[in-house]
């Protein structure tokens, strides 16, 4: 089968096209993401509009609470919307329709509701965006129950974890991330759906495991080299789900290398490193060979200066330093 | 009560029915109450005493597919809506029976057969919901409205500007429904509402809003027949503002400091129920009789339903990681 280079917002493009025309039950919504005001800030959404009609791509007012209730109310009526909240810092505007409502009408209602809406969002510090554009919020998301949450970093991988949010019958938010977004990458032509809640093997190893997500696996991969030339076998997971997030896969690797280190974008104080390193050294603590280590953003907001904010990335070289640090 | 803009709507049968939800309405809540003072349901209760037209002469006109969004003050939007009251009390109680098994409860009961397809403890948030099952109506291609009922406190929210915006851009068969007891929790109406009427907030999101006496079933009724129809026609949306008055305070147990006991009397004083039976009797569109018997059928259906409710038994507890997810979840 053919594939094709493409990027990350491409492969959204791509899955967008391929659900909408393969099920008229699926929307789209958001601020410009219809063709007239240009098919999306980043262009994700071009052309939708013209090939599937405005009723079913709408452009919005700048009205994030209302662009959630609009997908609930059509989600409890059998659509599928996917909403776009431009940028990850605005959901927080949209809070109560998010986490009251669309994570908790399954529950509360007895399992009688489903709202199978997606919500596309994108952040990510390094465009020196500063304190209100770039946080990665996944542990506020992956700590309220009834919300999926999606984190890709290659462009295959955003093309088919975005179709099965569309088709998962409960709420999704898919987290859009700017260090992996124009990086390109193959994406067969039938690249399907990949299944939620399911880890993949970068790389495997067998002195350490690195269990990283979104834009971070990328720097993660750039550590890899240099640790290879340290000598250190790493095994890099890139966990593709924060919640629910693959348990089985994690603990499977750690229980072969015997070291862990979780690496995240987000904030490290309180962050889903933190759920990530408990488990493994509640389930694992007798066969761990050095304590398990989380690497995260400080307890800072992203800050604009380029100094700073290179600062409150983890670098590749972060990485290999704790490896390494994992090793003695 | 306000003379009949369109009169020939309005048969001896239509008038009745609105009376039967209100009665209803009236029962069912008194019932709840003496059940919680008896200790027999433990529950937060926020009766909606006294606001029994607004949702009966709108619920006369509304099908059994259209949809309705309300609060924690919604029982009687529910009741109105020919609930069945069986796992209603099921629900309030939290038991099995309930229409979500007991885990809603009285602030968020769920009911897609009867069209309660949201109840909301968050102030506000009624109304983003029901755009969304607007819109999904006006895909589809039907005829059906959707109706959101809040409070006069909760058009002080973000999301009530939101919604009428987003409801007038895209032309949504959905009425905002508010009703305006004069109070938000403590506070007086002056004391948080930058208008004299919450209708005129209408006009700046282009969509026609009225003041209506909510306690005047004909004037409720005419108000909703225009703003139902309108939906249905696909005009878009409307604001309906409908004053009344709460008896029983913001919650069961308020001590209602923060109004005066005159008012409340006088408010009392002009409970609709009993004007509205008497004004049925007087002209000619039903009888004393008649209207004892439905009253009797009704609060049999009541006792009935409640004897169920308490007596259906709690949920089980792997019921609490069942329904977060569609599919079971482990942890
Ligand atoms: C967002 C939010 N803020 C505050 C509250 C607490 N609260 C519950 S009811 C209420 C008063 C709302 O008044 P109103 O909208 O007029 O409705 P009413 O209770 O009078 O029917 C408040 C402040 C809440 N539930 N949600």
């Amino acid at each position: 089968m053919s594939a094709q280079k493409m990027n990350a917002l491409q492969a959204v493009n791509a899955a967008l096209v391929q659900a909408m025309a393969e099920d008229d039950k699926v929307l789209v919504l958001g601020e410009d993401v219809a063709d007239r005001e240009g098919g999306g800030v980043t262009g994700a959404t071009a052309g939708l509009s013209t090939r599937f009609g405005d009723d079913r791509v709408k452009s919005t007012p700048i009205s994030e609470q209302a662009i959630i209730g609009a997908a609930i109310g059509a989600a409890l009526s059998g659509y599928k919307p996917v909403a776009e909240i431009m940028l990850m810092n605005f959901t927080t505007v949209a809070m109560d329709m998010i986490f009251n409502h669309a994570a908790k009408l399954r529950f509360m209602s007895g399992g009688q509701s489903t709202v199978p809406i997606t919500i596309r969002t994108l952040t990510g510090a390094g465009w020196q965006t500063a304190g209100q554009h770039a946080d990665h919020l996944e542990g506020w998301f992956a700590h309220s129950a009834g919300i999926k949450v999606v984190a890709p970093s290659s462009p295959a991988d955003y093309k088919g974890l975005l179709l099965s949010c569309i088709q998962d019958p409960d709420p999704c938010i898919f987290i859009e991330s700017a260090g992996s977004l124009f990086i390109p990458g193959e994406v067969a032509d039938d690249q399907g759906p990949i299944p939620l809640g399911k880890a993949r093997i970068v790389q495997e190893g067998t002195d350490v495991t690195i269990v990283s997500w979104s834009s971070q696996i990328i720097r993660c991969q750039q550590a890899l080299q240099p640790l290879a030339e340290a000598g250190i076998s790493v095994e890099l997971v890139d966990l593709r789900t924060v919640s629910p997030w693959d348990k089985e896969a994690v603990l499977a690797s750690v229980a072969k290398t015997g070291r862990l280190l979780v690496a995240h974008e987000a904030v490290r104080s309180f962050g889903p490193g933190a759920e990530i390193a408990s488990t493994v050294a509640e389930e694992l603590f007798g066969q761990l060979k050095a304590p398990v280590r989380r690497l995260g953003a400080p307890y800072s907001p992203v800050p604009f200066a380029k100094v700073l904010e290179d600062a409150y990335i983890v670098s590749p070289e972060r990485v290999v330093e704790a490896i390494k640090g994992l090793m003695v | 009560m306000a003379e009949l803009s369109n009169a020939a709507a309005l048969s001896p049968e239509v008038l009745v029915d609105i009376y039967r939800r209100m009665i209803r309405i009236e029962r069912n809540d008194d019932a709840i109450r003496k059940t919680i003072r008896l200790g027999r349901l433990v529950m937060p209760y926020y009766s909606a005493r006294g606001q029994e037209v607004i949702p009966s002469a709108i619920s006369s006109l509304l099908n059994a597919d259209d949809k309705i969004c309300t609060i924690y003050r919604g029982i009687h939007d529910m009741v109105a809506k020919d609930m069945p009251l069986r796992p209603l009390w099921a629900e309030i109680a939290g038991r099995v029976d309930g229409t979500c098994k007991g885990k809603g409860g009285p602030m968020h009961l769920t009911h897609p057969e009867t069209g309660v397809m949201v109840t909301t403890g968050i102030v506000g948030s009624s109304m983003p919901i029901a755009n969304g099952l607007a819109w999904a109506a006006k895909l589809d291609g039907s005829k059906r409205v959707t109706v959101a009922y809040f409070g006069d406190g909760a058009s002080n929210i973000g999301a009530f500007h939101e919604s009428l915006n987003l409801a007038s851009v895209w032309k949504l068969p959905v009425i905002f429904v508010c009703q305006n007891n004069g109070f938000a929790e403590h506070t007086r109406y002056e004391n948080g509402t930058s208008v004299d009427f919450i209708a005129k907030r209408a006009i700046g999101y282009g969509m026609p809003g009225h003041t209506v006496d909510g306690n005047d079933p004909l004037a409720m009724y005419t108000a909703a027949h225009e703003a139902i129809t309108r939906a249905r026609d696909g005009e878009g949306p409307t604001l309906l503002e409908c004053k009344t008055f709460r008896f029983l305070g913001h919650v069961l147990g308020d001590d209602d400091k923060y109004m005066t006991k005159e008012e409340k009397a006088a408010a009392i004083e002009k409970d609709p129920l009993p004007a509205f039976k008497a004004w049925l009797i007087a002209q000619g569109h039903a009888t004393e009789a008649t209207l004892a018997a439905l009253q009797a059928e009704i609060e049999a259906e009541i006792e009935d339903a409640q004897e169920f409710g308490l007596a259906s038994p709690p949920p089980s507890l792997d019921e609490l990681r069942r329904d977060v997810f569609a599919q079971e979840i482990a942890a």
